[in-house]
């Protein structure tokens, strides 16, 4: 069974179910778009679990020849790196489906988006043809940029535009490198796997490095790159920015450690103390950035610049234990920033503002759910034990310490930070005596608000009790990687 | 009964998850589970403390994750230490439990507080129990969380000083600065060798497999994230903010949790310090700075808690100067110990007297002790334990630590010890004195006090109980508490004519501080402090606490956090983006001679790239033939 493919088809499968429903069919529209998300999450959660891992390496194999005179494949697998990022995806998604039901404004169009967007996100962490992966890395970003552009609010096309400029910028970088490592390779190819035999000089792969790199770093994205980010995430609709942050980004994460670590170890070494300078700054100035924000929107779009820095530490000091801590870090900055977007999502629906200084004043009296929702999330945000990212952000220190002494030591303090401005925005949001401006609002009452705030603080506690969950996973693959 | 060690860290959370998710709305019941819970625990930690002393230990283990062959576990290190810890922990828990039933009746988040409590419990017993620095630092944190969630308990209320979540946020963030360092210096002795678990630490640095200097720097940042838990200088600040919260939780967090955490980590770890010594001498001077530190605020705060939560924060700076001076665990755990009960009393006698006088200014107070005799009572109790007064239990524990400043040579820390304890006496029975003793202020006389109701004044007279006896267990001539903690150590022998001497003197110092708060409060009521009258320059400085905070949160805060962060806001729009977009003009004004392509429409774009792909993948994919050539 070609289950992969299964999981690349669904989605499109629903995109043209929907396409097909008659206009004023909203119901059914969701319903459909419901039914994929869940069967997607189910597949998804299947592959995981019969995925050896003590074998390790790719599994799930689906090869076939497609354009056979460029050898150019369909070429399908995942290991433990990918497997993680698919279930987090398939678990986003139906997230998001489920916060997108309260959608009224050209729902079928809305949904047909989404749907194929999940495939070309699906498809860029399955595929292992760097074609294909380029095909899917690109047909991402057209759902991205009409969902922004459509259904965001007032400075929406100048925000959609500016995602869409500055990733097709990064993109162009990232197919210069794919096409510079195709006709260098000893035969030429776009197969990782064989690229990774490839054996590139050290000179040349510190160049494909420099060319690859751009283009994940504007997806991470990597400071000076991140501007396009805040811009998107406070037009995009609520469940869009769930999308944004919890799985866009981690496509960066994902080519970095996969493509740069894996197939470019030379070049990755070539450029540590640059890599490690740029985590930092990623890090303590995104935290800082975040405390200075006004809007509670783009604090939380700061705060994955900052949380992205600890991906990509772990990919300059390139250690089995700091890469699993990367590894994990996406998975769990995935459900966490979800969540907190989410929970922005709720209260800018009932107040109509996302400004924290206008939103001030004990929204725990009038809105106890949202609050304990939004805490919750506020807290895993800030690295508490139990939950989560503080173990994968544990794992980063661990892992980078003993190669990146001054680095690691400067982005442990980015826990200070980080807990000010979570801490300082609950404070003056949540707490103190209830503007009775704000008394009308109303607390979470529908079952798909419910839901998703359940599936994500219970990924973010699950992991968080139990990481083995992740690294049983992540540590064989990397490892056999970094060998 | 030591197998089942990991029943008293379980027991709590267990209560925390029945009472989020059964009984929340049934305040009693919630309460029921909280105390069952924490009853089990302490017996279970009794039961364990006689096997301990019966010569049983144990580490239980239990592998939580392996990671590149790097082992995360989860553990139960059974041993004196951490059985007294576990005895202490779970009866000051439970007696604050019973007593929060009085305190709390009535408040719309009875459940919120007793689930917190558990959680509390669970978080500090989970410390106590570590066996190695990854669960050490977890817990750590969670302690952290709940002090942060309790402190900030009633979070719609303006508070006393400051609201009570900006409380709980100061703490959170003080004492996070702190646990950096920690964290740091668990990376290191990680870097150096590679496992976290503490016996296997402690063996190599016990026997000089690790390097001293990278030792001593670990100790030092190690002991960086004590001084944020245990409120030392120059970390201390928010520990008399955390008085915003109910006063049950200042019992607890003062003397079973939080706090105790810190002494408690240097004890643990006391094998590295030893292996770096250079690292004692900063806990010692830091401890002995602190104690005095405090104790000088803490004569002239006119809010009785605040004197408590400063005396809180000098009696630490002792623990710490006894780590320091003596190397070994015995005097600083002991203090712990003793300090524990006392402490514990004092706090909840105070809350007795705000539950009934709603108040906890000592100008709207006096004459109290008439109408609550129980109260007043047993609150002499704690404060002649906290002052020093023989046999009470802070007189031993105290003495060992001024006699173990002497015996290290370091006089000058001996002798502060001995100007610290006539502070200390003074300013306890300052309170006592202005509190209970004298007549009511003319403005209170129409509020009528009454003592509290039995669970409140149950868990008094068992505190004092325990606030005079706990301290018999480690007298000069008979120091079951040393020999326990660490059998291998020799406990001075026979007592010395300077233990002797010794004892007198501090007795001595101690009645004269209460001669002198009598002297001065036992006899009128003031309006105006004395001091202040008399040096009114030395009374702002002590009663603007050294200017510390205002540096603090008049400085660095508003400046070095806020105005930076303002700063970079703005940084990251106007040069960061600013840049961005002016790469895109320039772009854009190239473009103007491509205008005939521009169309307006946005998507245009968007769509021909992608079009582009995707009709090259097709049109190759069916004629592939054509493209033999590229």
């Amino acid at each position: 069974m070609p289950w992969l493919s299964l999981l690349l088809v669904l989605p499109v499968l629903g995109a043209l179910i929907i396409f097909c429903t008659p206009r004023e069919q909203d119901k059914t529209v969701k319903a459909v778009a419901l039914l994929i998300g869940i069967l997607e999450t189910v597949i998804s959660l299947g592959l995981y679990f019969s995925y050896d891992f003590h074998k390790a390496g790719l599994q799930f194999i689906e090869e076939y020849n497609w354009i056979t005179t460029l050898n150019i494949k369909y070429f399908l697998g995942v290991d433990g790196l990918s497997l993680p990022m698919v279930v987090l995806t398939t678990f986003i998604f139906l997230c998001a489906v489920l916060a997108s039901w309260g959608m009224s404004h050209r729902v079928k169009e809305y949904f047909f988006l989404i749907m194929i967007m999940e495939t070309a996100v699906l498809g860029v962490f399955t595929s292992l043809d760097l074609f294909l992966f380029f095909l899917f890395w690109e047909l991402e970003l057209i759902p991205m940029y009409l969902l922004i552009g459509i259904w965001g609010s007032a400075r929406r096309e100048y925000a959609a535009m500016k995602f869409i400029i500055y990733t097709m910028t990064g993109s162009a970088f990232l197919l210069a490198g794919f096409l510079a490592m195709y006709f260098l390779a000893p035969e030429r190819t776009f197969d990782i796997t064989q690229l990774a035999k490839a054996g590139f000089a050290p000179g040349v792969q510190s160049l494909l490095f420099v060319l690859i790199f751009l283009g994940f770093a504007v997806k991470l994205p990597v400071f000076p790159f991140h501007t396009w980010l805040p811009d998107a995430h406070v037009e995009a609709p609520a469940p869009v920015s769930m999308i944004l942050a919890g799985v866009l980004l981690k496509m960066g994460g994902y080519g970095l450690i996969r493509i740069n670590v894996g197939l470019l170890p030379e070049g990755v070494k070539a450029y540590i103390p640059l890599l490690a300078t740029l985590a930092i700054i990623n890090v303590l100035y995104g935290a800082y950035v975040a405390l200075g924000q006004k809007d509670l929107k783009t604090m939380i779009a700061m705060s994955s610049v900052s949380h992205m820095g600890f991906v990509l530490l772990p990919v300059a000091a390139m250690t089995p234990l700091a890469l699993n801590g990367a590894v994990l870090e996406m998975f769990a900055h995935g459900t966490v920033s979800a969540l907190l977007f989410f929970c922005v999502g709720l209260i800018y629906e009932r107040a109509h503002t996302r400004e924290i200084k206008a939103l001030e004043g004990g929204l725990a009296a009038c809105v106890p759910k949202i609050a304990v929702a939004f805490i919750i999330g506020g807290l895993a945000s800030l690295g508490l034990p139990g939950m989560s990212q503080f173990i994968a952000e544990f794992l980063v220190f661990l892992g980078s310490f003993p190669v990146l002494r001054l680095p690691t030591v400067l982005g442990t303090t980015g826990i200070v930070f980080t807990a000010g401005y979570i801490l300082w925005a609950i404070k003056r949001i949540f707490y103190g005596p209830l503007n009775p401006k704000w008394a009308h609002l109303k607390d979470m009452q529908h079952s798909y608000e419910y839901l998703p705030v359940v599936i994500l603080v219970g990924l973010t506690v699950l992991i968080g009790f139990y990481p083995a969950l992740i690294t049983n996973w992540s540590d064989s693959s990397l490892l056999a990687m970094l060998r | 009964m030591v197998p089942y060690a990991w029943l008293i860290t379980a027991m709590p959370f267990i209560a925390f998850l029945i009472i989020i998710g059964v009984t929340y709305r049934r305040p009693l019941a919630s309460a029921l589970v909280a105390i069952t819970c924490t009853a089990v625990s302490l017996m279970v930690s009794l039961s364990v403390l006689v096997a301990v002393i019966g010569g049983q230990t144990a580490e239980l283990s239990l592998k939580w994750a392996e990671i590149s062959s790097f082992k995360l576990e989860l553990g139960v290190l059974v041993d004196p230490m951490s059985a007294v810890m576990f005895v202490v922990v779970s009866t000051i828990t439970l007696l604050v439990q019973i007593y929060s039933i009085g305190y709390m009746h009535g408040d719309p988040g009875f459940s919120r507080f007793f689930s917190f409590l558990s959680l509390f419990a669970f978080s500090m017993l989970g410390l106590v129990s570590a066996n190695n620095f990854l669960q050490i630092f977890m817990f750590w944190e969670l302690v952290g969380l709940c002090s942060y969630l309790l402190i900030g308990f009633w979070y719609d209320q303006p508070g006393v000083a400051l609201p009570p979540p900006a409380a709980g946020m100061r703490a959170f963030i003080v004492t996070r600065i702190g646990d950096v360092g920690f964290l740091i210096g668990i990376l290191l002795l990680a870097s150096a060798i590679p496992t976290l678990n503490f016996n296997e630490i402690f063996a190599a640095a016990e026997a000089g497999k690790l390097n001293t200097t990278l030792l001593t720097i670990a100790a030092v940042l190690i002991f960086t994230g004590a001084v944020g838990k245990s409120a030392q200088f120059p970390l201390h600040v928010w520990l008399p903010d955390a008085m915003e919260g109910p006063t049950p939780v200042s019992a607890l967090i003062h003397a079973a949790t939080m706090v105790a955490a810190g002494v408690y980590l240097v004890a643990r770890t006391m094998a590295i310090f030893a292996a770096g010594p250079d690292s004692l001498l900063v806990v010692a001077y830091i401890g002995g700075f602190t104690a005095f530190l405090a104790a000088s605020i803490g004569l002239v705060m006119t809010d009785f808690k605040r004197v408590i939560a400063y005396s809180t924060i000098s009696q630490l700076g002792y623990m710490m100067m006894a780590l320091g001076v003596s190397g070994a665990v015995t005097a600083g755990m002991f203090h712990l110990t003793t300090h524990a009960f006392f402490k514990a009393l004092l706090f909840l006698a105070i809350g007795s007297v705000i539950h009934a006088a709603h108040s906890q200014e000592m100008r709207d107070l006096g004459g109290l002790g008439k109408d609550m005799k129980i109260t007043s009572l047993t609150f002499l109790v704690g404060s002649l334990a906290l002052a020093g007064i023989p046999p009470f239990s802070g007189f031993w524990s105290k003495d060992e630590i001024v006699h173990a400043a002497f015996a290290s040579g370091k006089v000058g820390l001996g002798f502060l010890g001995l100007i610290v304890a006539f502070m200390t006496s003074f300013y306890i029975f300052r309170v006592y004195f202005a509190t209970f003793w004298g007549e009511r202020p003319a403005h209170q006389h129409g509020h009528h006090v009454h003592e509290s109701p039995p669970t409140m004044t149950v868990p008094l007279i068992i505190l004092a109980v325990l606030a005079v006896v706990v301290g018999w267990v480690g007298t000069p001539w008979a120091n079951y508490f040393a020999a326990f903690l660490s059998p291998g150590e020799h406990h001075g022998g026979g007592v010395e004519g300077f233990t002797v001497m010794l004892m007198l003197v501090s007795t001595l110092i101690a009645l004269a501080g209460i001669l002198l708060a009598w002297a001065i409060y036992g006899r009128r009521h003031y309006d105006i402090e004395p001091l202040a009258e008399k040096s009114p320059g030395l009374y702002a400085f002590l009663s603007k606490k050294w200017f510390i905070e205002n540096f603090y949160y008049g400085v660095i805060v508003p400046y070095g956090a806020v105005g930076l962060a303002r700063l970079c806001a703005w940084f990251d729009r106007a040069i960061i983006d600013g840049l961005v977009n002016g790469i895109a003009g320039v772009v854009g004004g190239i473009g103007v001679s491509l205008r005939r392509f521009q169309t307006g429409y946005l998507q245009f774009y968007a769509l021909i790239f992608f079009a582009v792909v995707v009709i090259a993948a097709v049109y190759l994919t069916l004629f592939t033939g054509l493209s033999a050539g590229i």
